[in-house]
Formats: C-alpha cells, structure tokens, sequence
C-alpha cells in the first residue's frame, strides 16, 4: 500500500507538465493527444465544409455564376480529401486515444512517443495539401479518387504535392493503428479478456487491422502515380503497357476497406450509447463482434463493385454484386441488435441518443441505397451520378459524422468535467437534422433523373431540386457552428459533470472522476 | 523516462516492454508486407487478365494459323481506331467490319499516315469488346506486335491477319476490336505529358 501511494504522490508530481505551446508539441499524453486530434479534426470539418459551401453555392443555378470549372474540381477533390482523411479518420483516432486506455484499464497507450509522431505530421500533411491550392496550375482536380490518367497525364503540377501529403496522412494512419492495435493486445488490465472488451475497443481493434491492411497499398497507388507522372514508369499508360483499369482496381483494393475503416467504429460508439440510454445491456454482443469481423473479412472482396461499368465479364460482375449484398446481412445484424437493445428499455432521449437513433435510422437508408447500388444491371444507371453522392453523404456524415457527434456528446462530460448545455445540444441535434435530410435526400431523385456528380453546371430541369439542396447545404455548414458553441462552453464551465453523468452508463472510464485525471488507471483496475 | 512509465516498471515494466517492442516490429513488417502487395498487384492482375480475358486485353498472339474452320456460322468483327492525345497521325481501319466463319483466317488492313512533319514512332495498342470474346480472337501477324516509324506525310497500309476460334461461344455474333496509337517517339518510359511537350 505504501508503494502505491508513493507512485500517488510521484504522478501528483508529474501532472506539472510544461506550460504553453511546448506541453502541447512534446506531449505524450494519451487525452492531450486524443483532444488535440478531435481539435484539428473539427477544424478540417469546417474547412471541409467551406468548400462544400462553395460547391453548394456555385449549384445553387444552373450556369457557372462563382467559380471556374477547374476550380470547382480542385473543390470537390479536396474537400472530399479532407473530409475522408482529414476529419472522419482523425476524429475517430482521437476518440480511441481518449477512450480505449480508459476503456480497457491501461494507462496510457502502449507507444507514446509514436502517438505524438502520428499526430503531429498529420497538419504537415494537411499545410501540404492546402498549400497546393494557391500553387500555379491548382490544386488536385481529379476527384478524391485520383484515377489515372486524370492524376497523371492531365493533372496539374501541384500533384506531387498531393501525392506527399497522401503518403504522409497514411503514415500517420498507420502509426496510429500500430498503437491502438498493441495497446489493446498488450496493455488490457488483468481479467479484461477479449469478449469482455466494450464494443468500441473491438471495432477500433478491427478497424486497426484493416488500416494495416490497406493504408500500405494507398502508398503504392500514390506512389505509382507519382512515378507515372514525374518519372517515366508506364503502370496505368497504355502506350507503355500499362493499364488505366489496374488503376481502379488498386485503388479501390484500398478504398473498399477504407469506408469501412470510416464506418466500424461507429458502431462501436453506437453500441455504447443506446445501451446506456436504454438502460439494458447491448443485444447480442458476441454477435455484434462477429458481424463486425465479418464486415472486415468481406470488405477485401468487394471493391470491383465501384467499377460495374468497367466493361468486367458478367461473371466477375455477379461475384462482387453477391458479395456486396452479403454485407447487409451482418450490418443487418447490427442494426437489428441496436433497434433489439431499445426494445422495452426506459429509454431518454438526451442528445448523444438523439445522435445514435438518427444515426441508425439514416444510416440504414444510406446501407438501402448502397445495396441499390450493389445491383450490377441498376447500377449501369446509378453510376456517377447524384444517387451515389446522395448514398455515401448518408452513410458518412449521417453515419460516421452523426456518431462522431453522439461520442462528442456522450463524453464530453467525462473529458471536461462539465456537463454540456442539453438544449443547445438539442438544438444542434434538430437543426442538423432537419437540414442534412434536406441537404442529402433530394440528391437521391437528382441522381435518378441522370445529374452527373462532380459537374459545376447541369441541365435546366434540375434547377429546383439543386436549390434545395444548397438551402440545405448553407443551413446544416451554420448548423455545425451551434455545436463549437457547445463544445466551448462546456470545456469553459457549467454544470459538474458527476463521474458517471448517465444513469444506465457502463465501462471502466465512468470509474474516473469526472473530468478524467490526466494518467489513466495508475494501478489496474479490478474486472468483475 | 517518465514517472509514470517507472511506476509500470515496477510492476511489469520491462517485459511489457519487449512484448510491445515485438507486436510492434510484427506489425511494421506487415505493412512493408502490404506496401509490396500493392506492387504485386501489378503483375497479377496482367496474369488475372490473361487467364480469364477481363478487360479485352489481346492475349492470343500465337502466330500459328487456324486449321479447322466452323462453316457453320458467322461472326462479325468491327474495327475501331482513335489516336492518343500527343499522336499526330491519321489512323482509319480499311473496313469498318468483316463477317467471318469462326476459324476462317483472315486479312485485313488499317491506313496510317503521318500528318506532321516530322518522324514519328507509333505503337497500336489493342483492346477487344465484349472483353470475354478477347480469349477467342487471335491474331498470327499483327502491326501491333511491333513498332512503326512513318516518315513527315508518309502513308503505310498495315496488315493484320487473324481468325476466331471455333470454340467462341455462339451467343458472341458481334466483337469490336479496338486500336489506339500512341506515339512512342521517345522511349516508351517517357510519359506522355513530356511527349505532348515535345510535339
């Protein structure tokens, strides 16, 4: 007992961490570190969501009225980039660093020297990508997705710039993953076995293999690129034997898996959210972690399903349509066991719930109109149009967005020890709402009626629904602002956050004070 | 080091320390691992494409004529042809199509001429459409198996002689055969926004 008090008082000792900037630079402290990725990823967002803004704004008529064309292009590619790489993948590397150590019983995470690394080339990353807007020739204008020849052949000079900053943003993924993977595997306090791990500790757990897997094969694809373009390799030039298609096939070897990377771990947040509000334990939890492995192990078979009008044998066509609807059946599980868990429990709706029942209600629209999608023959229709804007807007801002929104909410109080104001949160939560259906669902007739995606100008007769959606558009961007506001004054002061604020809450991390000391479980925490 | 990480020293410090050290070093040489898949993807997709005909790329150059021939039925091959961005040729296909008994060898010829004045060298690339029916047509002289250099304002009628195998299936009647010159004018490793330059 006199050692641990000892280590007490040594720990007291060390919460004097160097002040100002410096503390934030040198920290290897998982919550500075997990606070500074949701800082810099709020941050992304909003200029992510500037650029939509323009992009709206331009498509309010039809006509080109604000932006040139090209630099329209620069817009949709960057703020997709941004909001892929920049916001939803941060954001959630944040709340792992905030919550797995606190989750599982760990101090801190297992590499903390890498975390500060991982974290801090991530604004280089971005200075780099941002910068190569205001080069001469613009910014990259081939579409988040780069496809050769696009990024090759015709792509400004800046896109060695775009190709750095990609390698980079994967780096830091990377080390990110390495962390989370060895602190879960190495660092679980004694008795927390694998099924007993809280559901975001799983999902990140596999979320974590699967940017292992594919984040090394974005660093080819990129690299390939860069060596098309500035040194005379012929990977995707036909003229020297190469091939356009191999490109897509690359990429989306990586980019299939990578909107699952986007998507797992809000299911982990949601399975810890409507438990607590429901006031029942999670439906279903061996399941869930299976569906979610399941998820992971389908996502490496079905990446040519973004390709269905590539010109593939029928064969291959119908292999990866079947595989894609596979996958509705384990996140059909999922959804069933949330809707399950809700089921006659005493259910509150405060705003972390209102977030995740939204998010399971628009997140299942976004999973129909992907199974829509999915089918080979309708596809030949859907492809590149508005309907697959409208479909991956639903899954990601409401789906990993929303949830993203419901943790911010759920554990706030728990980061500052302040409960957050609940009616701005409601507040925030309608607004955002409302809007973002208005914003998203007319995009769905838009693409059925034939609007291309990624054009600044388009036909007369889809003036109206443009407009709405733009409407839309400008009301969701404002309504994000109430949120910083919340945000702010709940880290400035308010209500004391008691150590566990929800009633039906579970987990190691409502064991801590309220807010959170800055070293995580000194001593292991005992698992019942 | 810091105080918190001595007071795990004292309970499992150092060997949670190379427990880590060794799941790291794991995990960094499965990345290596991955980075060098995404390379492998290259050569197996040109084996993928070869053995199951995806992409219409040509594969059947085995030079050998046809010797059994199905009188039984026709097929039609179209001919289409496009210049690369950068190629100043003029590129027309004799005829646009031909109907042939599968089995049947046949000639045919494309006129290229080159509109600029200087020497330019071109390389057809070809691509068959629907991609399956790629596996069925071979060709035993093609200029697309080498390079041609026309001199300024030169002409060339280039041969290909070809047949379809007997063994296409009988729901293909009609196939498009596809080139597209590229000028390799420098050598091929060059890429094309360099050779645009040069024109």
């Amino acid at each position: 007992m006199s050692t641990l008090s000892a280590i007490d008082e040594h720990n007291d000792h060390h919460d004097h961490k160097p002040k100002g900037m410096m503390r934030w630079i040198l920290t290897t402290n998982h919550k500075d570190i997990g606070t500074m990725y949701l800082i810099f990823s709020f941050l992304m967002f909003l200029i992510g969501g500037a650029m939509a803004m323009i992009i709206r704004a331009e498509l309010y008529q039809p006509g080109l009225q604000i932006v040139e064309p090209n630099f329209f292009n620069q817009m949709t590619t960057v703020h997709g980039l941004i909001m892929v790489f920049g916001a939803v993948m941060p954001a959630f590397t944040g709340l792992a660093n905030w919550l797995i150590p606190m989750m599982i019983g760990a101090p801190d995470m297992a590499l903390p020297r890498m975390n500060n690394w991982s974290f801090w080339i991530l604004p280089m990353a971005f200075a780099i990508l941002l910068s190569s807007l205001f080069m001469e020739g613009g910014g990259p204008n081939f579409g988040w997705t780069f496809y050769a020849p696009l990024s090759t052949t015709y792509a400004p000079d800046s896109t060695a710039l775009f190709v750095f900053s990609i390698h980079i943003m994967g780096i830091s993924s990377i080390l990110g993953a390495i962390n989370v993977v060895v602190t879960i595997i190495n660092m679980r306090a004694p008795g927390m076995s694998y099924m007993k791990m809280p559901l975001f500790v799983w999902t990140w757990l596999i979320t974590a293999f699967l940017l292992i897997a594919v984040m090394p094969v974005l660093a080819a694809t990129v690299t390939m690129v860069l060596t098309d373009k500035y040194f005379g390799t012929s990977f995707f030039a036909a003229a020297g034997g190469g091939d356009p298609v191999l490109f897509q096939h690359i990429f989306w070897f990586f980019g299939h898996p990578e909107v699952y990377i986007m998507i797992l771990p809000s299911f982990g947040i949601i399975s810890a959210i409507v438990p607590a509000f429901s006031r029942k334990k999670l439906f279903g939890y061996s399941s869930m972690v299976y569906a979610t492995a399941s998820i992971a192990l389908l996502s490496f078979v079905v990446w040519a399903h973004h390709m269905f009008t590539t010109g593939m044998p029928v064969a291959a066509e119908l292999f990866f349509m079947y595989c894609t609807m596979l996958i509705s059946v384990p996140t059909g599980v999922k959804v069933f066991n949330w809707v399950a868990t809700m089921w006659r429990g005493s259910l509150t709706f405060e705003t972390p719930m209102l977030f995740a029942i939204a998010f399971i209600v628009l997140f299942t629209i976004g999973g129909f109109s992907g199974l829509m999608l999915a089918i080979t023959p309708a596809d030949f229709q859907y492809h590149d149009t508005y309907f697959v804007v409208a479909h991956f807007h639903y899954v990601l801002v409401t789906g990993a967005i929303f949830s993203i929104m419901a943790a911010a909410y759920y554990w706030l109080p728990k980061w500052t020890g302040n409960m957050y104001n609940e009616s701005l949160g409601k507040l925030h939560f309608w607004a955002s709402l409302i809007s973002v259906n208005v914003l998203f669902f007319p995009m769905h007739f838009l693409g059925l009626a034939g609007m291309p995606r990624r054009v600044p100008d388009y036909a007369l007769q889809f003036a109206d629904f443009n407009q709405l959606v733009s409407i839309g558009g400008f009301a969701f961007g404002l309504s994000q602002l109430i949120f910083l506001v919340v945000v702010i004054k709940c880290a400035r002061g308010g209500e004391k956050a008691p150590a566990k604020p929800w009633e039906g809450a579970e987990g190691l991390e409502w064991d801590m004070p309220s807010p959170a000391p800055y070293h995580s479980h000194t001593t292991p925490p005992v698992i019942k | 080091m810091s105080d918190e990480k001595k007071s795990r020293d004292a309970s499992t410090g150092a060997a949670l320390k190379s427990k880590n050290s060794v799941l790291m070093a794991k995990l960094f040489s499965a990345i290596v691992l991955m980075f060098g898949f995404g390379y492998a993807l290259v050569p197996l997709y040109d084996v993928l494409c070869e053995v199951t005909g995806i992409n219409g790329r040509l594969v059947n150059d085995n030079r050998e004529a046809s010797t059994a021939v199905d009188e039984s039925r026709m097929v039609r091959l179209q001919f289409t042809t496009s210049v690369a961005p950068g190629m100043p040729w003029q590129f027309k296909p004799k005829v646009n199509y031909v109907d042939v008994h599968p089995g049947e060898n046949t000639v045919v010829y494309f006129k290229a001429t080159n509109q600029s004045n200087l020497a330019v060298t071109g390389q057809a690339v070809p691509s068959v459409s629907p991609g399956i029916a790629s596996l069925y047509l071979n060709k035993t002289e093609c200029f697309c198996f080498e390079q041609q250099i026309l001199n300024s304002g030169e002409s060339v009628d280039m041969g290909l002689v070809f047949f379809i195998s007997p063994e296409i299936p009988q729901d293909i009647r009609t196939l498009t055969l596809s080139y597209t010159l590229f000028n390799v004018t420098q050598p091929i490793s060059k890429p094309s926004g360099d050779l645009q330059a040069a024109l």
